[in-house]
C-alpha cells in the first residue's frame, strides 16, 4: 500500500473521532455543561495518571476480545452483535469447569476454563454463523436474540444449580478458589487477562492476514460466488470464523470471572459485549487496530464515574459518547478515496 | 395487570392469552408497520430499537411533564421522525451499509434514552384511558383482559390504511418501485432518494409510537430494559409476514400471543423456571426465523432491491 494510502487509513478515523468529539462537545453546551471541562475530566479520569491507566486497561481487557468477536465473523461476511451473549455464555463454561476442577493444581483448573469458555462463547456464535449461512437468517437478529437467551441461562443457573446459599440480595455462583484465579500484575489492579486481549489481537492479525485460512475468510466475505467457484468449503468457514469471534468473546467472560469477580453474577452482562460492537466498527474490522481503539473506549469507560462526580451528568453519557462516535465512523466510509491523497479508492473491508 | 386465570382453568388460559395477545401485539405492530414500509421501498432499519427505546422514554417525558398522555404519543412519534431523518441521511450517502447504519442507531437511539430517561424517575406516568371490550362479560378476569389500548385500533387502522397505501395511491406506487428496481424507478422520473427519505422516516415515527405503548401503559413505568429487544424482533417478524402490512397484524398478534402464553402458564402453577419463561419469546422468535428464512430462493414478497443503494 502507497504511503498516502496507509495515511489516509490514520487521519480519516483520527478525523472522525475528533469531529465525534466536537459534536459531543455541542451535546454538552446544549445541556449548560462547558465542554472544555468534559474533555479534561475524560482525559484526567482515562489517561492522566497511571492510576487512570490502570482503570483504562482493566476496562481495555475484555473490549480487546468482544471488539474481536465482531472483527472475526465481519471478515467472513457475517455481522455479529451478539457478542454480550457469547461473554455471558463464556463466563458460565468458565465458572462451572473452574468449581467442577477445584480439588485440582490450578494451572490445569484454568487450562479447563479456557477450554469451556473457548467452547460455550464459541459455540454460541458459530450458531448464529451457521444460521445465517446455512438458513439466511440474519446473523445481526439471531445474535441479539441469543443475547436475551444467554443473560436468562446465566439468571437460572445462578439462581438455581450454580447458587451459592450465601449471596441473598445478589445470586451469584459459588465463588472459584482463590489459587485459581487470574493474577494481578504486582503493585497494581491490572491482571494478566490483558496479555490474553493483546495476545488475541495479534494472533487474529496474523489469522487475517498472514496465513491463507485469513485470505480464504476474505474471499468468502467478499464475493460469496467467487468463493465457491474456485472450491472454498464457504459454509465451514463462516462456522468457524464465528467460531473464533464467539472464542475471543468467551475468554472475556472467564477473565471477568477468573479475575475481577471470582463468580458469576449479574456484572457478567456490564455491557462489553456491547461495546464491542463498537469497537470493532471504529477498528474498521481490522484485529490490531482493536488494540488502540479498546485503550480509547477503555479510557472513556472509565470516565464515566469522573463524569457523574465531577458535571453531575448522568452515567449514561459515555453512552451518547459511544453513540456519536458510531455515527461518525461510518460517514467517514464516504470519505476514504475522496482526500486528494492518492488517486485511487482504498480497499474498504465491506460491513 | 397480572391476571389471576387460576379460577378459570383452561379458559383462563385462553382468556388471558387473548388478552395478552391484544396488548403485548402493541409495539410489535407498530415497529413491524415501520419497518415493513421502510423495507418495502428498499432499505432496511434494524435501528428499530433504538427509535423504540427514544419513543418510550420520550412519551413517558411528555406525559409527566405535561400531564397529558396523547402529547406523549405525539411527542415520540415526532422523535421517530428525527431518529429516522439521521438514517434515511446516513444510509443514503455512498458507502454507508444500511446494516451497520441501523447497528449504530441502536447504540445512538440507546444512550440518548438512558441519558435523558435518568432525568425522569417519576414512579408513574399519566397512562392512556383504557377501552373496555368486555362489558358483556360479568367474569372479572374476562374483563379486565379486555381492556384495551387505544393504541391497539389506531395500530390495527394503520396496518389497513398501509395496505391501502401501498395498493391504491400513488405515493404506495412509488416506494414499491423504489424497493423492487430503484434504477428502473428513476428512469420514470422517481426521486428514489426522496421516496425512500419520507418511508424512512415516517416508518420510525410509527415505530417510536410503538415504544409510546410500553411506557404510557400498565405499568407505565419507564426503564432501560423496557423493549426487551422487541424493536429487533419485530424486523425479524416482517419477514414472517412477507412484506404484508395485513399480515403483519397477523403475525403481531401470534407474537403479542406467544409472549402471553409463557406468562400464563408460569402463574398457572409452573414454577421455578422464571427466568426460562422469560426467554421464551426469544426462543419463540428465533424458531420462526429458522422456519421462514431460506438461503437460496428468494422469499415470495420481498423488495427486490431491499438493502441495495
Amino acid at each position: 500500500m502507497t504511503l498516502a494510502g496507509r495515511l489516509e487509513r490514520i487521519l480519516v478515523p483520527v478525523g472522525a473521532i475528533a469531529a465525534a468529539m466536537l459534536v459531543f462537545g455541542l451535546f454538552c453546551a446544549a445541556l449548560g455543561v462547558n465542554p472544555l471541562l468534559v474533555y479534561a475530566s475524560i482525559w484526567r479520569a482515562g489517561f492522566g495518571s497511571w492510576y487512570s491507566w490502570q482503570n483504562t486497561l482493566v476496562r481495555a481487557s475484555p473490549l480487546l476480545l468482544t471488539g474481536l468477536c465482531t472483527v472475526l465473523p465481519a471478515r467472513a461476511g457475517i455481522i455479529v452483535i451478539g457478542n454480550e451473549g457469547a461473554v455471558v455464555t463464556g463466563g458460565l463454561g468458565a465458572v462451572a469447569a473452574g468449581l467442577a476442577t477445584q480439588a485440582l493444581a490450578a494451572p490445569v483448573s484454568l487450562a479447563a476454563m479456557l477450554a469451556a469458555a473457548v467452547f460455550c462463547g464459541g459455540a454460541w456464535i458459530a450458531l448464529s454463523a451457521a444460521l445465517q449461512h446455512y438458513r439466511g437468517v440474519s446473523a445481526v437478529i439471531s445474535s441479539l436474540l441469543l443475547n436475551y437467551i444467554a443473560i436468562a441461562l446465566m439468571n437460572q443457573l445462578i439462581e438455581g444449580p450454580l447458587r451459592d446459599p450465601s449471596s441473598l440480595n445478589n445470586p451469584a455462583s459459588y465463588p472459584l478458589v482463590p489459587d485459581h484465579r487470574i493474577a494481578y500484575f504486582s503493585g497494581t489492579h491490572v491482571h494478566y487477562g490483558l496479555l490474553l486481549g493483546l495476545a488475541a489481537c495479534l494472533l487474529a492479525g496474523f489469522l487475517v492476514d498472514g496465513t491463507t485460512f485469513g485470505f480464504s475468510m476474505k474471499v468468502a466475505g467478499g464475493n460469496l460466488r467467487t468463493a465457491r467457484l474456485v472450491g472454498l468449503p464457504v459454509g465451514r468457514i463462516a462456522v468457524m470464523a464465528g467460531f473464533l469471534g464467539g472464542a475471543c468473546a468467551g475468554i472475556a467472560g472467564m477473565i471477568e470471572v477468573a479475575a475481577v469477580h471470582g463468580r458469576a453474577n449479574e456484572s457478567l452482562n456490564a455491557g462489553y459485549g456491547y461495546v464491542g460492537i463498537l469497537v470493532a466498527f471504529l477498528a474498521r474490522q481490522n484485529p490490531v487496530a482493536v488494540i488502540p481503539v479498546s485503550l480509547l473506549v477503555g479510557g472513556l469507560l472509565a470516565s464515566s464515574g469522573m463524569l457523574q462526580r465531577a458535571h453531575d451528568l448522568p452515567d449514561a453519557t459515555v453512552s451518547v459518547l459511544e453513540g456519536i462516535l458510531f455515527l461518525f465512523i461510518l460517514l467517514s466510509d464516504t470519505v476514504y478515496g475522496r482526500l486528494k491523497l492518492q488517486g485511487g479508492r482504498t480497499h474498504a473491508v465491506a460491513a | 395487570m397480572q391476571l389471576q386465570p387460576e379460577g378459570l382453568g383452561v379458559w383462563g388460559i385462553a382468556v388471558a392469552v387473548a388478552g395478552g395477545a391484544l396488548r403485548g401485539s402493541i409495539p410489535y405492530l407498530f415497529v413491524s408497520l415501520g419497518e415493513c414500509l421502510t423495507e418495502t421501498s428498499g432499505k432496511i432499519n434494524l435501528g428499530m430499537e433504538g427509535v423504540l427505546l427514544m419513543g418510550a422514554m420520550s412519551a413517558f417525558a411528555v406525559s409527566d411533564l405535561t400531564g397529558s398522555p396523547w402529547l406523549g404519543v405525539v411527542a415520540a412519534a415526532l422523535v421517530g421522525l428525527l431518529l429516522g431523518a439521521v438514517h434515511a441521511w446516513l444510509t443514503n450517502q455512498p458507502a454507508v451499509n444500511d446494516v451497520a447504519a441501523g447497528i449504530a442507531m441502536i447504540l445512538f437511539g440507546s444512550g440518548l434514552a438512558f441519558f435523558f430517561g435518568k432525568r425522569f424517575v417519576a414512579p408513574m406516568a399519566p397512562q392512556l384511558p383504557l377501552i373496555g371490550l368486555g362489558f358483556w362479560s360479568r367474569i372479572p378476569a374476562v374483563e379486565s383482559a379486555l381492556r384495551i389500548s387505544p393504541l391497539f385500533f389506531i395500530g390495527v387502522a394503520a396496518s389497513f390504511l398501509l395496505h391501502w397505501i401501498f395498493t391504491r395511491t400513488r405515493w404506495g406506487l412509488q416506494v414499491r418501485a423504489a424497493g423492487d428496481d430503484p434504477q428502473a424507478a428513476r428512469a420514470l422520473g422517481i426521486n428514489v432518494s426522496g421516496v425512500r427519505f419520507l418511508a424512512i422516516t415516517v416508518g420510525a415515527a410509527l415505530a417510536a409510537v410503538g415504544g409510546a405503548h410500553l411506557t404510557l401503559y400498565f405499568p407505565g413505568i419507564w426503564s432501560e430494559g423496557i423493549s426487551g429487544g422487541q424493536g429487533l424482533m419485530a424486523v425479524a417478524l416482517v419477514i414472517f409476514a412477507r412484506w404484508s402490512p395485513r399480515r403483519c397484524l397477523a403475525a403481531a398478534l401470534l407474537f403479542g400471543g406467544a409472549q402471553s402464553l409463557g406468562l400464563s402458564l408460569q402463574s398457572l402453577g409452573v414454577k421455578g423456571y422464571y427466568h426460562i419463561f422469560n426467554a421464551s419469546p426469544y426462543v419463540f422468535t428465533l424458531g420462526v426465523m429458522i422456519a421462514t428464512c431460506s438461503p437460496s430462493r428468494r422469499l415470495a414478497g420481498m423488495p427486490g432491491a431491499l438493502g441495495r443503494k
